[in-house]
C-alpha cells in the first residue's frame, strides 16, 4: 500500500539553477516535479508595499547567521523575481583563482573560454540588454561621473531588463509590477511547465533518503501561505534523480539533514562557503559640489529612483593583480526597510542609530549606494541543521535565525579595506560626497549572492561535488545552484551560476538515461532559437551528453 | 484589567518605547512625556509605529516584549549603580535614564560580543522598519497620512493607481569612458 508519488527527476527549488535544469529535463522527455518552499506569485501580486506580507516580504528570505546574513528570494523563480538583474560574465582571472590554498580552486575543464558557449546559451534564453547611457539611471550616471572624475572608467552593467517595459517604479525587489525585469518566470520556467514539468509552491524540502532501488524519497513539509513559520502536512516523492538547487544558504543544510539517511556526506557540504566578498557603502552626496565639480544635478524626486546596479567600475578587475586586490565598485539603490539600519555616520564616532542617524536618513535621497565584490577566503561553515528548512523563523516572513558562521580572514579584511579606500578616494574626491562603509559589527557581514556551500572542484578533499555537479559518493544526486560556485566571482554571480547549470544538464540527462529514464539531451532555448545549443554542441560529448 | 496588570502594561510600553526612541529619537507628544525623551523636534520611531509594529504577532517578537521590558530595566538598574545615579522611582529604570545615559546602554546592549546583543538588534530592526517603511501599514497609506520616516525620507507618493513610476531617471548621456577591456556582450574580459 505504498502510495508515494514517483517521477523521474525532482528538483528542489525554482531558481536560476532548478528552473535552467528542470526545463532541459522535461524538454528532452523526462517527467520533472519542482518543489519549491516559497509562494507562486505573478505580475499583478507584486505591491508597490513595504508593510510586512506584501510581496516584498513574502518573497524574501533573510538568514541571520554569526558573522554572516543572508537575503534571498523564496518564490517560484527563486532569486530571479527579486535581482537587480545584472548579469555579467565573470572575468577570466575568476576562474583561475587559487585562493589560501595556492592550488586552483575551479575543476581544470573549466576556464572562461570553455564557459563562455555556455554564457551564450543563458543570453539566449533570458533577455540580457547591453545597457546604453540612455539606460542608466540618476546614480548610475553619477557615479560613471565620478569615477571619470577621477580618471577611472565606468561601464553600463548588461541587465535582464527590457528597458523599453520598465516604468523606474523603484520597487525592483518587490517583484516586476511591469514584467520588464527577465524573471525565470518570463522564460526557462514557462518552458518548463509546456513541457510538462510540475511546479509545486510551499512545499518545503527537509531531507532526502535513498531507496532500495538506487533512486531517492525526498521529504517535504507544506508550508502555509501567510505564515511560514506553520507547517501543515508533510510528504514524499520518489525520483530516479534529485537536482538540488534551493540556493547556496539552504542546499547544503538539506545535504546535512540527510546524512543520517543517505550516509556520510563529502567534507565539503556546508562549507567554504563564500558571501561573493560583498559589502555596501553609503556615500552622501554634497549637492552643490556635485553641480559644481560634476556639473550634475540632483533631481530631488528622481534620485531615489534605481533600476537597480546600472554602472560598475571595472579598473580593478585586472588579472595581473593579486589575489585578494581585485575588486568591483558597481552602484546599487538599496531601498529601505532591510538595510538603513546598518548605515553609519561618518566622524569620530560613527553611529547606526540614535538623533546623527535620523539626520542621515532625512539625506536618504542623497544617498549613493556603492556595492563592492572583493575576493573573500570561502571562511563560512554551517553547524548542524536547524529543525526545518535552512533556518529557525522568527517573524512570519522572511527573518530566520540560520546555522552559518562566518569569520572573516585577514585576506578578506584587507581586501574590503582596500575597496573601502577605493570608494573614498573617487567619492570624497572634491567633496563630492561623504563616504562610510555599513557596518558588521550588528548583523555581520551581509550577502544576496551567496555561493560555495557544496563546490565543484577536481580535489576531493575541498569539493562536494565533481566537475560536473555530481555528489560525491551520491550517484543521482546533483547541485546546480549558487553553491557549486567554488569561489567569489568579483561580479554579480547569476550569470555564472546560469552558465554552470546549462553545462551541468548533460551529465544529468546521461545519469537519468542510466537509470531507466527515456530522456534526451538537446534542447533549444526556452524561445525555441538553437544558436546557443550550436555553439556548445562541441562540448556536449565530454561532459556524457 | 486589574490595577497590577495594567501597570505592568504601562511599564511595558513606556519602557519599549523609550528604547524606540532611542534607536529614533522623536519629539514628546506632551509635557508628561517621560518615555520619549524629546531629543528631536520631529516624530521618531515612536511616532512612526513601532509599538503596532512589535505588537504585531507577524513579527516574531510580540511574545518577547515583557521579557525585553524587564531585561531593559534590570540593564538600566545595573547602568544607574555602575554611574552612581539616582533614579526616579515613579517611572521604570529605563525610562528614568536620560536620553545620553539610554544611547550609551543600548551601544553596550548591541555591542560586539554581548551574549544578547542579537536579541536587541532584532528588536532595533524593527524599530528601524516602522520608521525607515512603516511596515506595519500600507506604504501609500502612510505617506498620505503623514507618517514620519516616510515623510522625512521624502519618498515620494505613488501615482493614482497606487503604483510608483518615475519618467525622468536619466542624465541620458555617457559619463565616463569604458574600460578598455569590455567584451562585444558588455563584459568584463
Ligand atoms: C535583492 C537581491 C538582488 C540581487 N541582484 C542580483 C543581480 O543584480 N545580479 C546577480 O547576478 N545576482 C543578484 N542577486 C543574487 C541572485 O539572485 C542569486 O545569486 C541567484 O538567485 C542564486 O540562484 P540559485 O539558483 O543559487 O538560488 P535561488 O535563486 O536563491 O533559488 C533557490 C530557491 O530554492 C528555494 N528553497 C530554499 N530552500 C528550499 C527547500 N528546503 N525546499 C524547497 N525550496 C527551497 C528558495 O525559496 C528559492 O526560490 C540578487 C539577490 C537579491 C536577494
Amino acid at each position: 500500500m505504498n502510495s508515494v508519488e514517483r517521477t523521474d527527476v525532482l528538483v528542489v527549488g525554482t531558481g536560476f539553477g532548478g528552473a535552467i535544469a528542470a526545463y532541459h529535463l522535461a524538454a528532452g522527455g523526462a517527467r520533472v516535479v519542482m518543489l519549491e518552499r516559497g509562494p507562486w506569485l505573478t505580475a499583478a501580486d507584486y505591491d508597490h508595499d513595504f508593510k510586512l506580507g506584501s510581496s516584498y516580504t513574502r518573497l524574501f528570505d533573510f538568514t541571520v547567521g554569526d558573522g554572516m546574513s543572508v537575503l534571498g528570494g523564496n518564490c517560484v523563480g527563486g532569486g530571479s523575481v527579486v535581482y537587480f538583474a545584472a548579469m555579467p560574465r565573470a572575468p577570466r582571472f575568476v576562474f583561475e583563482r587559487r585562493g589560501s590554498v595556492n592550488r586552483r580552486m575551479w575543476p581544470s575543464s573549466i576556464t572562461r573560454d570553455t564557459l563562455d558557449p555556455w554564457y551564450d546559451r543563458v543570453a539566449e534564453s533570458i533577455a540580457i540588454t547591453r545597457q546604453g547611457w540612455d539606460d542608466v539611471s540618476y546614480s548610475g550616471g553619477l557615479w560613471a561621473a565620478a569615477c571619470r572624475h577621477a580618471g577611472r572608467t565606468a561601464n553600463p552593467v548588461p541587465a535582464a531588463v527590457d528597458t523599453a517595459a520598465c516604468t523606474n517604479c523603484n520597487w525592483m525587489m518587490a517583484g516586476c509590477r511591469f514584467d520588464a525585469k527577465q524573471s525565470l518566470l518570463l522564460n526557462y520556467l514557462p518552458a518548463a511547465l509546456a513541457h510538462g514539468a510540475a511546479i509545486r509552491p510551499l512545499h518545503e524540502v527537509q531531507s532526502i533518503a535513498r531507496n532500495p532501488d538506487g533512486g531517492y524519497r525526498v521529504h517535504y513539509q507544506l508550508v502555509d501561505a501567510e505564515d511560514y513559520r506553520i507547517t501543515a502536512g508533510e510528504g514524499s516523492i520518489d525520483a530516479e534523480v534529485v537536482v538540488l538547487a534551493a540556493g547556496a544558504a539552504a542546499t547544503p543544510v538539506i545535504l546535512q539533514r540527510s546524512a543520517a539517511a543517505l550516509g556520510p556526506m563529502p567534507h565539503a557540504v556546508g562549507r567554504y562557503f563564500s558571501g561573493n566578498g560583498e559589502r555596501l557603502n553609503t556615500a552622501v552626496l554634497n549637492e552643490e559640489r556635485v553641480r559644481e565639480v560634476l556639473g550634475l544635478e540632483l533631481d530631488p524626486a528622481a534620485f531615489q529612483i534605481g533600476k537597480g546596479p546600472t554602472v560598475a567600475n571595472w579598473d580593478r578587475l585586472d588579472g595581473s593583480l593579486p589575489e585578494y586586490t581585485r575588486f568591483s565598485l558597481e552602484q546599487l539603490y538599496f531601498p529601505p526597510g532591510l538595510g538603513t539600519i546598518l548605515a553609519l555616520t561618518g566622524g569620530q564616532d560613527p553611529r547606526w542609530f540614535g538623533l546623527e542617524k535620523k539626520e542621515l536618513l532625512s539625506h536618504w535621497q542623497k544617498w549613493l549606494i556603492i556595492f563592492q565584490m572583493i575576493e573573500d577566503d570561502n571562511e563560512g561553515v554551517f553547524g548542524p541543521p536547524p529543525a526545518r528548512g535552512n533556518a529557525d523563523r522568527v517573524s512570519q516572513q522572511m527573518l530566520g535565525l540560520g546555522t552559518l558562521s562566518y569569520k572573516p580572514t585577514l585576506n578578506t579584511q584587507a581586501a574590503w579595506a582596500m575597496a573601502d579606500a577605493e570608494c573614498k578616494d573617487i567619492l570624497e574626491r572634491d567633496g563630492l560626497a561623504t563616504v562610510t562603509p555599513w557596518t558588521n559589527d550588528l548583523v555581520g557581514a551581509y550577502t544576496v549572492h551567496p555561493l560555495a556551500s557544496c563546490r565543484i572542484g577536481d580535489d576531493p578533499r575541498t569539493s562536494a561535488l565533481d566537475d560536473r555537479h555530481e555528489l560525491r559518493g551520491h550517484p543521482g544526486i546533483f547541485v546546480t545552484d549558487g553553491s557549486a560556485v567554488p569561489a567569489a566571482l568579483t561580479v554579480n554571480p547569476a550569470m555564472t551560476i546560469s552558465a554552470l547549470a546549462e553545462r551541468a544538464v548533460p551529465a544529468i540527462v546521461r545519469a537519468a538515461r542510466e537509470r531507466g529514464v527515456d530522456v534526451r539531451y538537446g534542447a533549444p532555448a526556452p524561445d525555441g532559437s538553437t544558436a546557443g545549443r550550436r555553439g556548445t554542441a562541441p562540448l556536449v560529448p565530454a561532459l556524457g551528453g | 484589567m486589574s490595577a497590577q496588570l495594567s501597570a505592568d502594561h504601562e511599564t511595558r510600553v513606556t519602557t519599549l518605547e523609550a528604547f524606540a526612541d532611542t534607536i529614533i529619537p522623536g519629539a514628546r507628544r506632551s509635557d508628561q512625556d517621560r518615555a520619549v525623551a524629546g531629543a528631536s523636534p520631529t516624530g521618531g520611531a515612536v511616532a512612526a509605529g513601532a509599538m503596532e509594529l512589535i505588537h504585531w504577532d507577524a513579527t516574531g517578537i510580540s511574545q518577547s516584549l515583557d521579557g525585553y521590558a524587564r531585561a531593559l530595566n534590570e540593564h538600566a538598574r545595573e547602568f544607574a549603580q555602575q554611574h552612581g545615579l539616582d533614579l526616579d522611582g515613579d517611572v521604570p529604570p529605563f525610562v528614568a535614564l536620560g536620553f545620553e545615559q539610554r544611547t550609551d546602554l543600548v551601544r553596550v546592549l548591541t555591542a560586539p560580543g554581548h551574549p544578547d546583543k542579537a536579541l536587541w538588534v532584532l528588536l532595533s530592526l524593527f524599530c528601524y522598519m516602522a520608521y525607515d517603511s512603516a511596515a506595519h501599514t500600507g506604504t501609500a497609506a502612510a505617506l498620505a497620512a503623514g507618517h514620519p520616516g516616510l515623510t522625512s525620507m521624502r519618498l515620494a507618493a505613488p501615482g493614482a493607481d497606487g503604483l510608483w513610476r518615475f519618467p525622468s531617471w536619466s542624465y541620458g548621456r555617457q559619463l565616463a569612458d569604458l574600460h578598455p577591456g569590455t567584451t562585444d556582450t558588455g563584459s568584463p574580459a
